[in-house]
């Protein structure tokens, strides 16, 4: 669901073939038929946008036909624990959860939570409870807390529990009440999917759930870029709990990612929130030292791996800033800076343009086509001070200023524009060397195979050189501000002589896996870290990656000629464990659940787990253990808890923290929608972040009037043949060829109500922009019945821009910046549109069409932004100035 | 000297042509049921063979770009869209509210193009085509009410075919049995091979080949096709299309085992229900003697673009792909452009 | 060449001669085809590296002669990807070698109409001076309550998910050092 593995990870999906040829059924859900559905046994289609909906109704199937695998809920997840008093459900308040504050559209989580953390976190707070301002919320988790959630003080047994499961308010009834409408009619007239389809994917899913067998869930950016896109991955993750898919081979849930290290750069981030390995970025007022930021990261006394979470941060400082980082200082805390909301890719590009951003680095990213708004984009890059574009190629988002959409419609002028901008030549993949995250957490070593030529360089001799230069120009000052400049381990092995030579990569990831401060001798591994400044770690899940001072990523042992989990090939994150949460696939005795799906068990001769894959557990704790009471950390692990980085030791179906839109996955319509809610008075999601301003409209959805000007259900996607923005492959001969020109999908039915005909032009419109593509009518397209009205879906794939070999319009440009609050993930996977034949106006007209259109449809500021819709709260709009 | 050099069954093709010791037999198995058209083998052949980018249009056929085989695309991926069944595949229309297939409907878009087009077809992706009628309308009765489905007349079946085709490596070469200077020859490993350096660009290769793959390239004239990567195998590498083919479609090997291989894959598909599977250009009894690169197809030869019968060209390229569309909505014909350039002998 | 050989590498003689009498085979081989070997034998070496478009993680090995990459392709050994590879990832040589790679640094002043030259260290200087000044003025030491910011808002950056877990590293180090954090990458897209 929500991929499209055969065209955007071909090679990827072999063993997907291999597998169907062995007897695994392969069931495609998706809004439109891909390469993957005509490979698939079956496909069902839905409309875009409504994958919660077809979730919940698998869901509610289950636990309506008691169709869980009771064992492994009752051992593994959440299930028994029971929720306080007054914790309310969508199904009380018309889709919210208690808490909502409709002045902030945020909630206030303190009623999420089990029965008796809620009283260890008022006795912790002195009973204040329930002061969570609207800031503290968009500060504070899951931004705040990192890999983890935030911390549960205790142990499971101090957590109330029914193992009956029958309590009214423990999570697996808590869960039934709040699927129950989710119904295969409800699902019909939701997603369009026809009920003998539905019935066939619940009962093939449940069939092939059990101790002999396992269903794997594949997802990709089709769940992730929704404004609830993170509930789309928890309702998959629940439902693969439910049936006892997790931790087990042949399980799990699959994302499947698609950049070659964009594992990597979550891991160690370019992302404003985290540092690396999931630790939070510190938060303004919550975390003013290091002492109040890691009592917020982790609970001295909770159970499980997080537990040391302050030997990964003070081991991260201790790389970042070596010797300077000392007990007296707080390991240089105070020199790292402050966060304190939404400073995502989209609030800066906004910021951009409204000059609060002077400059801007692109590496090797294309945003004027590949960000949702491009438009937005290109107008943000046009009124910075410098931009300094790092590439292989000449791209769209370096040029903007002289060729961009925007000059043709005079909004940038050339002469007028007074972007600096820089252009370095990178080098490739083969010109330096280094390790890419694959999309199953395996680094994989690179060497260099050839020296970049003329002034191609890789990012690390840039911002190595960039960093050598800024602290020679600091060195002196006596500002404070740049004492943690100063005060950084820069001290990485350089290769080659000369003025500019290059850092050492290798040099790199032996310090990002850690080393002992005294000896400098390389950790094997986190267990190892130590809170006390005696270990430094660039990023402690990657600690093993340089153990025994051998670079692991490295290693290429042939498939043919090692063990069924290839661990000589790579090294995969953390412990070059395969299977995450693997103690799982053994039962609550540590026996496998069945002899054909066996991967780790508890070997009682030896004491120890033992399997196929490394352990995902304490290696000596048996089966049966229950830890003492002031256990804590690792230490506090019982037997069955296979979550072992959880707080409680359990999968969570139902989550207590660390979801900022609500503790249970709940059906809410994209932000631009042709359909009302059937479900709840709520429309949207009630937390998404909206960013009301001029330049930022939104095309009206219900219950505002005139959706009927944009009709269609808008998605776009990749094409096998070209890559994102299209800078490595429309620049390619090979490739551009394969794919030479921007089309829009549309079924036979709506090419005949708008008059296209196959191969002739068509515009596509919203309320952003007009985007001309050659009509492809096919019959892979087809339309849907949503409560009785049929629903076009229309189709385009984004690879295309002003530069390269192949050129087209933006389609990006469609979009406007809707995203969701948990991850400030843009909604790019489902709008609304219209579509019109032939060419679209160019300048001026252009732009008067468009303001015609937005007239027509009553588009203002406002529109779109009163995000909370259900009865009984106040309905507000949500806008922002705008400069 | 064997009676049947020219035709029929042939044990020992590179024996016949005076390689002593020589290795067995190779080839190319492409089981199509498993082809998810990603295109990889047209790119790493043309890595690999420095062959041309072979133009920049699109071609509405499905999602195929390249059209068909010739000097500057040695593999091509056919696309085919059709309101029919794939063996026990569920392809999840039936029941929505859909109208009629638009297979007739692409026809007749994509039909006028290959008309158009100077060698009936083939020059197709090789130079931009003129499509005169943007926005004419399908033909078909408009709707008044959007949104408003036909139900009754609801297309139901669906299938998407891919299928990567390349030179047959005939064990009865047409191409190789007019080459008048000895520029065509037989391997050791039974394939067919031009060579550059002695081919003088005469062209009657062109229209020896039944199956319209040979083809001149405009620069220098010369006949370009398949070598099935000559060097590579002379390295002991295989193919660069096989080695990179991501689900293995595309199988290289002796061919003696690739035809084992192929009929037991054929008995496994008829065994689940896809009764519609086929095998072409397996059998050493047809009209080329069997081909040194066969196929696993889901329709008769004519949908992907394929002759029938290989000795006997077929025409009319425009109205076989009509055809095609007519009989089974098929959607990626223009390779048989190529025959009907061979039997006018039209090639420039 | 002797004309003894001469003679036999004549396709004609080999045919009369030899055991190929239709002269399609043997006889009519080229000596230039007769010694022909893949390319990548003549490789000086050989660099086990990975694919750089998804995230599937496909190795490939980089053949190189006379410092030049002459050929890219997958890697049998490995137990994801067994030597395959996609369209995009079989067209790395074009992606490496290709004319559309810059290998110069280009500069557009303020209110240019088009590039100009920059030497490279030059560029670089010019850089540091711009991030310092930019830094400088996006500077908040502390928010409206007075919590303790120690920040800049003056510079961002997008980029990484294409980039090495080591650049990711500096990337973020540099930057949290100089007290930007409006570092992003398409994990956030």
């Amino acid at each position: 669901m929500g991929s499209n593995m055969a065209e955007a990870h071909p090679v990827g999906f072999q063993w997907v073939v291999e597998a169907k040829s062995r007897g695994a059924r392969v069931i495609h859900i998706d809004p439109r038929f891909t390469r993957t559905s005509a490979l698939a046994d079956t496909f069902v289609p839905l409309r875009a946008g409504t994958d919660i909906a077809f979730l919940g109704g698998v869901i509610n199937h289950v636990l309506t036909h008691d169709l869980d695998f009771r064992e492994y809920v009752r051992a593994y997840t959440n299930a028994a624990f029971l929720v306080a008093e007054g914790f309310e459900d969508t199904e009380d308040l018309d889709g919210l959860f208690s808490g909502y504050d409709a002045e902030t559209g945020t909630y206030g989580r303190d009623l999420w939570q089990y029965e008796s953390a809620e009283q260890a976190r008022t006795e912790r707070e002195g009973g204040e409870g329930g002061g969570d301002s609207a800031m503290d919320q968009e500060r504070t988790s899951p931004m705040g807390h990192g890999a983890a959630g935030a911390p549960l003080s205790g142990t499971t047994g101090d957590i109330a529990q029914d193992p009956t499961l029958q309590h009214p308010r423990c999570v697996f009834q808590i869960l039934k009440r709040h699927f129950s409408r989710y119904t295969p009619e409800m699902v019909e007239r939701i997603c369009g999917t026809l009920p003998g389809q539905f019935r066939e994917v619940c009962e093939a899913w449940t069939a092939n759930s059990n101790r002999e067998r396992t269903t794997a869930l594949v997802y990709s950016v089709g769940w992730t870029q929704h404004s609830v896109g993170a509930q789309y991955i928890r309702a998959g993750s629940i439902l693969q709990l439910l049936l006892g898919n997790i931790g087990r081979p042949g399980g799990g849930v699959f994302a499947l990612r698609g950049h070659a290290s964009i594992q990597g750069s979550t891991d160690i981030p370019t992302l404003f929130n985290l540092l690396p390995g999931y630790l939070p970025m510190p938060t303004a007022g919550s975390h003013e030292d290091l002492p109040t930021y890691l009592d917020d990261l982790r609970s001295p006394t909770q159970k499980g791996y997080w537990a040391g979470a302050d030997a990964y941060l003070v081991s991260l400082l201790k790389e970042y800033f070596g010797d300077n980082a000392t007990e007296g200082n707080g390991y240089g805390f105070d020199w790292l800076p402050r966060i304190n909301g939404d400073h995502g890719t989209y609030r800066t590009v906004m910021d951009m343009v409204d000059g609060k951003v002077f400059g801007y680095f692109l590496l090797g990213q294309n945003p004027a086509v590949g960000s949702a708004h491009g438009k937005l984009q290109r107008l943000g890059m046009a009124n910075l001070d410098w931009l300094v574009v790092r590439d292989l190629a000449m791209i769209e988002s370096a040029t903007f200023w002289k060729d961009s959409p925007e000059v043709e419609t005079g909004e940038i002028v050339p002469e007028m524009c007074r972007t600096e901008v820089f252009f370095f030549p990178a080098a490739s993949h083969v010109e330096k060397e280094g390790t890419f995250t694959q999309t199953q957490r395996m680094l994989q070593w690179r060497e260099k195979a050839v020296e970049p030529v003329g002034d191609q360089r890789s990012e690390l001799w840039f911002f190595y050189h960039l960093g050598r230069m800024i602290r020679e120009r600091l060195a002196g000052s006596t500002d404070p501000r740049d004492e943690p400049v100063q005060k950084l381990d820069w001290s990485y092995a350089v290769q080659g002589g000369g003025a500019w030579p290059e850092p050492s990569a290798q040099d790199v990831l032996r310090r990002i896996n850690g080393y002992r401060t005294d000896t400098g001798e390389p950790v094997g591994g986190y267990t190892e870290l130590a809170a006390d400044g005696s270990t430094a770690c660039g990023c402690w899940i990657y600690s093993g990656v340089f153990a025994d001072g051998v670079n692991q990523a490295a290693r290429r042992v042939a498939h043919a000629e090692q063990g069924p989990y290839d661990a000589e090939w790579g090294w995969t994150w953390p412990s070059n464990r395969r299977v995450l949460y693997n103690r799982a696939s053994a039962d609550p005795e540590g026996r496998p659940w069945s002899e054909r799906k066996k991967l780790v068990w508890w070997d009682a001769e030896q004491g120890e787990w033992t399997g196929d894959d490394v352990p995902d557990f304490p290696k000596k704790t048996p089966p049966g253990f229950v830890p003492p009471e002031d256990a804590t950390g690792p230490d506090a692990l019982r037997g069955d808890d296979a979550f072992i980085m959880q707080a409680d030791g359990k999968a969570w179906l139902f989550a207590p923290h660390g979801m900022l839109d609500g503790p249970l996955p709940t059906h809410y319509e994209p932000h631009e929608s042709p359909a009302r809610n059937l479900l709840y008075g709520q429309q949207g999601n009630p937390t998404r972040k909206v960013y009301g301003r001029l330049d930022n409209p939104s095309n009206p959805s219900p219950p505002e009037a005139h959706r009927e000007v944009f009709p269609f259900v808008l998605t776009a996607a990749r094409l096998t043949e070209h890559h994102t923005a299209g800078g490595m492959s429309r620049q390619l001969p090979y490739l551009a060829e394969l794919q030479p020109e921007l089309f829009v999908e549309v079924s036979p039915e709506l090419a005949r109500i708008r008059g296209l005909s196959h191969l002739g032009y068509a515009h596509v419109v919203t309320s952003r922009a007009a985007v001309e593509a050659r009509v492809v009518v096919t019959d892979r397209m087809a339309p849907l019945r949503i409560d009785g009205e049929v629903v076009h879906q229309v189709w385009l794939p984004y690879h295309w821009g002003g530069s390269g070999l192949v050129t087209g319009d933006v389609v990006n440009d469609l979009l406007g910046v809707v995203t969701d609050a948990n991850v400030f993930i843009q909604e790019s996977k489902v709008a609304t549109c219209d579509v019109r034949p032939g060419h679209r106006p160019r300048g001026a007209a252009l732009t008067a069409m468009l303001a015609e259109t937005r007239a027509r449809a009553g588009v203002t500021i406002e529109t779109g932004t009163t995000i909370a819709t259900a009865a009984g709260v106040p309905h507000l709009q949500h806008t922002e100035e705008s400069s | 000297m064997t009676s049947n050099r020219l035709s029929g069954p042939l044990d020992d093709v590179a024996g016949e042509a005076g390689h002593a010791d020589h290795p067995p037999r190779v080839g190319f198995f492409t089981d199509t049921s498993i082809c998810i058209g990603c295109k990889a083998c047209e790119v790493a052949c043309k890595e690999w063979n420095a062959v041309p980018e072979d133009g920049l249009d699109l071609l509405g056929m499905s999602f195929d770009n390249t059209g068909m085989l010739g000097a500057n695309s040695w593999r091509h991926v056919a696309f085919i869209e059709q309101p029919r069944a794939l063996g026990h595949q569920d392809p999840g229309f039936a029941g929505l509210p859909t109208g009629p297939t638009s297979g007739d409907g692409m026809a007749d878009a994509v039909g006028p193009r290959l008309r158009e087009a100077e060698r009936g077809g083939s020059e197709l992706g090789t130079s931009p085509l003129h499509t005169p009628n943007h926005t004419e309308s399908l033909g078909m009765p408009a709707f008044s009410r959007p949104g408003e489905g036909t139900g009754a007349e609801g297309r139901t079946d669906f299938r998407w075919l891919m299928a990567s085709d390349v030179c047959k490596h005939c064990t009865h070469a047409g191409c190789l049995d007019v080459c008048p200077t000895g520029a065509l020859f037989r391997t050791e490993f039974g394939t067919v091979v031009v060579q550059q350096n002695i081919c003088n660009g005469c062209g009657y290769c062109v229209s020896g080949c039944p199956y319209g793959v040979i083809d001149r390239r405009p620069e220098d004239g010369r006949a370009q096709k398949c070598t099935l990567c000559y060097d590579r195998l002379e390295g002991g590498l295989e193919p660069a299309c096989a080695k990179a083919c991501p689900t293995d479609s595309i199988q290289f090997g002796e061919l003696d085992e690739l035809r084992e291989r192929a009929d037991r894959r054929l008995a496994q598909l008829h065994d689940i229900g896809v009764t519609e599977a086929r095998l072409y250009g397996r059998d050493p009894d047809d009209g080329v003697g069997g081909d040194g690169a066969f196929f696993l197809l889901l329709d008769e030869p004519e949908v992907y673009g394929l002759p029938p019968d290989p000795v006997v060209p077929t025409r009319d390229a425009p109205s076989m792909w009509r055809h095609a569309g007519a009989a089974a909505a098929a959607f990626a014909l223009a390779g048989i452009g190529a025959f009907i350039s061979t039997a006018i002998g039209g090639r420039r | 060449m002797g004309v003894q050989r001469w003679l036999e590498s004549w396709p004609v003689y080999r045919q009369l001669t030899g055991s190929d009498p239709l002269g399609r085979g043997a006889a009519a081989e080229s000596p230039s085809y007769t010694a022909m070997r893949p390319r990548t034998e003549t490789a000086d070496r050989v660099a086990g590296s990975v694919c750089p478009f998804c995230a599937v993680g496909c190795a490939q090995r980089v053949y190189v002669r006379d410092e030049k990459v002459i050929q890219i392709e997958g890697d049998p050994d490995s137990p994801i990807s067994r030597g395959r590879l996609c369209p995009k990832g079989s067209a790395s040589l074009q992606l490496v070698t290709g004319p559309q790679r810059q290998e110069k640094v280009r500069y557009r002043a303020p209110y240019a109409t088009e590039w100009t030259d920059l030497d490279l260290d030059t560029a670089m200087e010019m850089v540091v001076d711009r991030m310092l000044d930019a830094r400088e003025r996006g500077w908040q030491e502390s928010d409206e309550h007075g919590n303790r910011l120690a920040r800049t808002m003056g510079m961002a950056s997008l980029g990484g998910a294409t980039l090495d877990n080591e650049e990711n590293y500096l990337i973020k180090k540099l930057f949290t050092a100089l007290g930007a954090i409006q570092i992003e990458n398409q994990a956030r897209i």
